[in-house]
């Protein structure tokens, strides 16, 4: 393949608040340069996974090069980077930028900016990208794209005036978009004989292939045979195979260099090697410096996963390892519980991470899984000057020995309309919120900035933040360090007995009402037993709630229906089959999902 | 001669004057026409099921319905006749014959006595008006004594009464009051369930919800609680026992030696062939019923027993292969027990007889001992002081009785459930 001009690249992702589009317009484009005929599409061709499809968001960063023939006559390369499109996986996200020189922001025509959006423009923003606007969904009634389009410039400062108006979804004016593209996006630069400087935003493992590192080339060439490093993780490789994205296939090159965007195989067997924001340079003649803002990523949110059924054990373990291979911010290793015999403490980059990995685990690998309630990183200063990061609240150290506990913050920003300012407030501060301040974007909504502790927003928060709002707030957050709280462990007792994967770590203003929604909800959850089961929830030595599951004191089935046996067989298999999906602790049966019902207990 | 192996019948006569609110057994009002062609179906039924029945001697019939005494007396007859001329039946056998009160005359039962019927079921449920018309019953319990006494005056000595307890609104006292009344008859049995509310029948409608908040340990608005129905349970015992009656299983009495045994023969195993509309059976280890379609049953659908044998035939040679712990197959409405599910029936139904399950017949039936297939059930089943072993039986105690279902559900296999 002929040498391309760098002039005639263009590198670019697509920005825009959750459903305002940017999947349908990604489509669109490939489909305008004819990539794919439209026959060929399946809807929204970059999220190939089920999951990112069947929820409408894009997980994992995807990739592709098209070729565009522009009105000056000339052909363009356009590598799209797709980025992930939920706050967890924020970091991913600065990176795929890193990798752009421009990114197009689309902003529903009715809904206006989101908060996400004004996230995603910082931080394309600070990444120093050309932004270019689009309006999306003119071709809704509700759609007001002068407004938006004053909203745009008023709130984000970006001119708007000339920003195409289209509809990803019939296609309208999506050609405006690829001129402007040709024309508002830098070229990139970088000089090919400069030594190698890469970006890696993205890396998967390939049974055949082993890792394939997804980079954008700064600085330098590389080809076969190149013995490659990685500077952060120091690993060192030979060059099996450059390359670079076609739609849903890898294509092999000669070479790539200073302002492509492509892969690399280099015979790696484990992601771990690749981070993601990490530089790629030549071994043998390796550039000064890394690129900047490279940081390790560290799960946020931690649970136990146990299998349902104790000699599946194995079969989780194998799962997460495979997993893993594509995913390096899953982390797991073995832990033990009373209650749920072996499995694996899981950290997550955040509640939306863990869902997915359950899901996948359940779904593509058969598995059942009971998971405990998800919890953060707690910081522990001990009397003897030491911290302790605690993940399972089951290893709190003894009260005595704790001088005090920090939990980790974030700040939050919430975009909402005013009807709802006084819900959305609410809500913050009985989620242990810290006021910071508020101003309005425009007449009719504002931006509420709030301090939250990651502990009160990993359950349930944007769930309630829909519900409370009618779906009209928008939420982002980034981590902002630990600060110091008052905490306690709150254990169960059912039958008079711990149960360790029940223990959570609370705030002790909220311990009381959480205790007792916790008891009521087990209650539910528990059936009757032939004697009566205390349940309890306590700080210590101290009770601070009780429910009592009722003996159950009658179960006969006289008649025998004419001799239909079979019947009754069906009724005590039924019996017998909802106790299969239990726990025992002590006398009592616990059914699964009684683990996960700490998750839900906001009712409003 | 060689003996035949027992068999006991099972006819089903699926019309009713009207349909009982809390019932959901397979009856229906009809026409005489459809009655008519329904008899006729049944004639056909038996001449061409006992074909396959020639090794089997008859030890017990039964005629179920619905309501069999609302078919003509001479119906009653020509059924009768059908199989005594079809099958090989023992001396002794058991005829017996389910009766509504209101629909029983002299001249029925005359033509009973005549088709050899030598028990009659009657269908009473309380002794009290009011709770007879909440139940939706046709009759009083003034119409009951009538058809009681001309069964005795015609010489019919072996006589159940059908009672229901845990009636909607219904006390331990109203209960005591029945038992009382029905016992001071001296039927020679007396069956006593409790009310299942039944999905589908307009008692769901009133009390479903009722039901469930029982189930979930709440108290019910209008049924009684757990407790009351104990309760109720305990009087059954009390009362009856203290006149003479004996419980035989969870739910039956019986003066000495007037036990139902067409009802015993259900819980140890006895094989049994049904006749007519839905009815159940139980041959060479398959359970199997017919269709419970009135107008495809009148053109002549119901499960051919040379068929249902072949099917047996190949699945025991499969079941040497497979023994101990398949899932059950299922074609359509048939069933195989493979030796995993005899067992466990041998169980769930035997332990449903007070006298409870002999270890020695364990061994006997299936090679192995009781111990070795449900050791750490029994064990952990009677540390809970469910049941109690005793020379060499297996038996519920009172508290096991009161939470049967759940002692029963432990002595089926986890395996092959999912």
């Amino acid at each position: 393949m002929a040498a391309i001009e760098q002039s005639k690249i263009r590198n670019f992702c697509i920005i825009a608040h959750i459903d305002h589009g940017k999947s349908t317009l990604a489509d669109r484009i490939i489909e305008k340069t004819g990539l794919l005929t439209s026959r060929e599409m399946q809807a929204q061709v970059l999220d190939n996974m089920d999951l990112e499809r069947e929820r409408g968001i894009t997980i994992k960063a995807q990739t592709v090069r098209i070729v565009y023939k522009a009105k000056d006559g000339e052909e363009y390369i356009f590598n799209l980077i797709d980025t992930p499109g939920h706050v967890d996986f924020n970091y991913e996200v600065s990176r795929s930028l890193a990798a752009c020189d421009g990114a197009i922001l689309v902003v529903d025509a009715a809904q206006g900016i989101e908060a996400q959006t004004l996230a995603n423009v910082y931080l394309a923003l600070d990444h120093d990208l050309d932004v270019l606007p689009v309006i999306n969904k003119i071709d809704l009634p509700s759609a007001d794209p002068e407004r938006v389009i004053e909203e745009i410039e008023d709130v984000i400062g970006l001119e708007a005036q000339d920003a195409p108006q289209i509809s990803a979804k019939t296609g309208l004016n999506v050609e405006d978009v690829l001129e402007q593209i040709v024309e508002k996006i830098p070229a990139p630069g970088g000089n090919p004989n400069n030594p190698m400087q890469a970006l890696i935003f993205d890396s998967l493992y390939d049974s055949y292939k082993g890792v394939i590192v997804f980079c954008r080339m700064k600085e330098g060439t590389v080809r076969v045979g190149t013995t490659i490093r990685m500077m952060a993780t120091g690993a060192t490789a030979d060059v099996v195979e450059v390359g670079y994205f076609g739609a849903g296939q890898f294509i092999p090159c000669e070479e790539l260099s200073a302002g492509m965007v492509g892969y690399i195989t280099a015979s790696l067997k484990n992601v771990r090697d690749t981070q993601v924001g990490d530089t790629v340079t030549d071994a043998a003649n390796p550039c000064k410096e890394p690129l900047p803002g490279y940081k390790k990523v560290t799960p946020m949110v931690y649970c136990g996963m146990y299998p349902a059924d104790g000699a599946k054990y194995p079969d989780l373990r194998d799962a997460l390892e495979k997993l893993q291979l594509n995913d390096a911010s899953l982390q797991f290793e073995a832990e033990t519980s009373v209650a749920l015999g072996f499995g694996f403490r899981c950290g997550f980059l955040g509640l939306l991470h863990l869902e997915i990995i359950q899901e996948r685990l359940e779904r593509e690998y058969n598995l059942d899984l009971v998971t405990t309630a998800p919890g953060v990183i707690y910081k522990v200063h001990k009397t003897n000057g030491e911290v302790i990061e605690l993940t399972n609240p089951s290893n709190l150290p003894d009260p005595a020995e704790i001088e005090y506990m920090e939990e980790p913050m974030v700040s939050a920003e919430i975009m909402v309309t005013s009807d709802y300012i006084g819900a959305i407030m609410d809500l913050c501060q009985e989620r242990r919120g810290i006021y910071i301040s508020m101003e309005y974007m425009e007449e009719t909504r504002a931006l509420i900035k709030y301090e939250l502790p990651l502990n009160e927003i990993i359950y349930d928060f944007f769930d309630a933040l829909k519900s409370r709002s009618r779906g009209y707030a928008s939420f982002d957050y980034e981590m902002k360090g630990y600060a110091r709280s008052e905490l306690v462990k709150l254990d169960i007792l059912i039958n008079k007995e711990e149960v360790d994967a029940l223990s959570f770590i609370v705030h002790s203003g909220t311990a009381y009402e959480r205790g007792r929604k916790m008891c009521e909800k087990l209650k539910g959850e528990i059936p009757r037993h032939l004697f009566e089961i205390p349940i309890q929830a306590a700080i210590g030595s101290k009770v601070i709630a009780r429910e009592t599951v009722k003996a159950m004191r009658k179960d006969v089935l006289a008649k025998c229906y004419g001799g239909d046996i079979t019947r009754k067989r069906k009724l005590l298999e039924k019996q017998k089959e909802g106790k299969k999906r239990m726990r025992q602790i002590g006398n009592v049966e616990i059914p699964q999902k009684a683990f996960m019902s700490v998750l839900k207990l906001d009712d409003n | 001669m060689v003996q035949g192996q027992a068999l006991e019948l099972y006819l089903h006569i699926p019309f009713c004057v009207r349909k009982c609110r809390y019932c959901d057994f397979l009856s229906m009002a009809a026409g005489e026409d459809v009655r008519r062609k329904y008899v006729d179906r049944l004639l056909e039924e038996i001449r061409i099921q006992s074909q396959q029945c020639k090794d089997y001697q008859v030890i017990s019939v039964f005629v179920g319905g619905g309501t069999p005494s609302l078919l003509a007396g001479v119906q009653i007859w020509e059924i009768m006749e059908a199989v005594r001329s079809h099958f090989c039946l023992k001396e002794d056998v058991e005829i017996t014959l389910e009766c509504n009160p209101g629909t029983l005359t002299a001249g029925k039962l005359s033509f009973y006595q005549s088709a050899g019927i030598n028990r009659l079921s009657l269908g009473l449920q309380s002794a009290d008006n009011r709770e007879l018309q909440e139940l939706g019953r046709i009759h009083t319990f003034e119409d009951f004594l009538e058809s009681f006494d001309l069964a005795r005056k015609k010489g019919f000595d072996n006589i159940n009464i059908d009672l229901i307890s845990s009636l909607p609104g219904q006390t331990p006292r109203d209960w005591a009051y029945t038992l009382k009344k029905v016992s001071g008859l001296r039927p020679e049995h007396i069956s006593a369930y409790s009310l299942i509310v039944e999905e589908g029948t307009p008692f769901y409608e009133l009390y479903g919800e009722d039901e469930l908040r029982r189930q979930r340990g709440e108290e019910p608005y209008i049924l009684p609680t757990e407790e009351a129905e104990r309760d109720m349970y305990e009087l059954t015992l009390e009362i009856l026992e203290s006149r003479g009656y004996r419980r035989y299983e969870i739910s039956n009495y019986a003066l000495p030696h007037r036990e139902c045994r067409h009802n015993i023969g259900y819980w140890q195993l006895v094989p049994y062939l049904g006749l007519g509309l839905g009815s159940s059976s139980f041959i060479e280890n398959v359970r199997f019923s017919n269709t419970r379609n009135l107008s495809a049953y009148l053109e002549g659908e119901f499960c051919r027993l040379t068929e249902i044998l072949a099917y047996a035939d190949r699945q025991c040679e499969e079941g040497h292969k497979c023994d101990g712990g398949q899932s059950c197959k299922q074609e359509g409405e048939v069933f195989y027990l493979h030796k995993r599910q005899q067992i466990e029936e041998f169980m769930f139904l035997g332990m449903r007889m007070m006298e409870g399950v002999s270890r020695e017949k364990f061994r006997e039936k299936f090679g192995m001992t009781l111990e070795g297939i449900y050791g750490t059930v029994l064990q952990k089943l009677q540390r809970q002081g469910l049941i109690e072993q005793c020379e060499g039986m297996v038996r519920l105690t009172r508290e096991g009785i009161a939470v049967s279902n759940y002692v029963f559900s432990e002595f089926l296999d986890d395996s092959y459930i999912r």
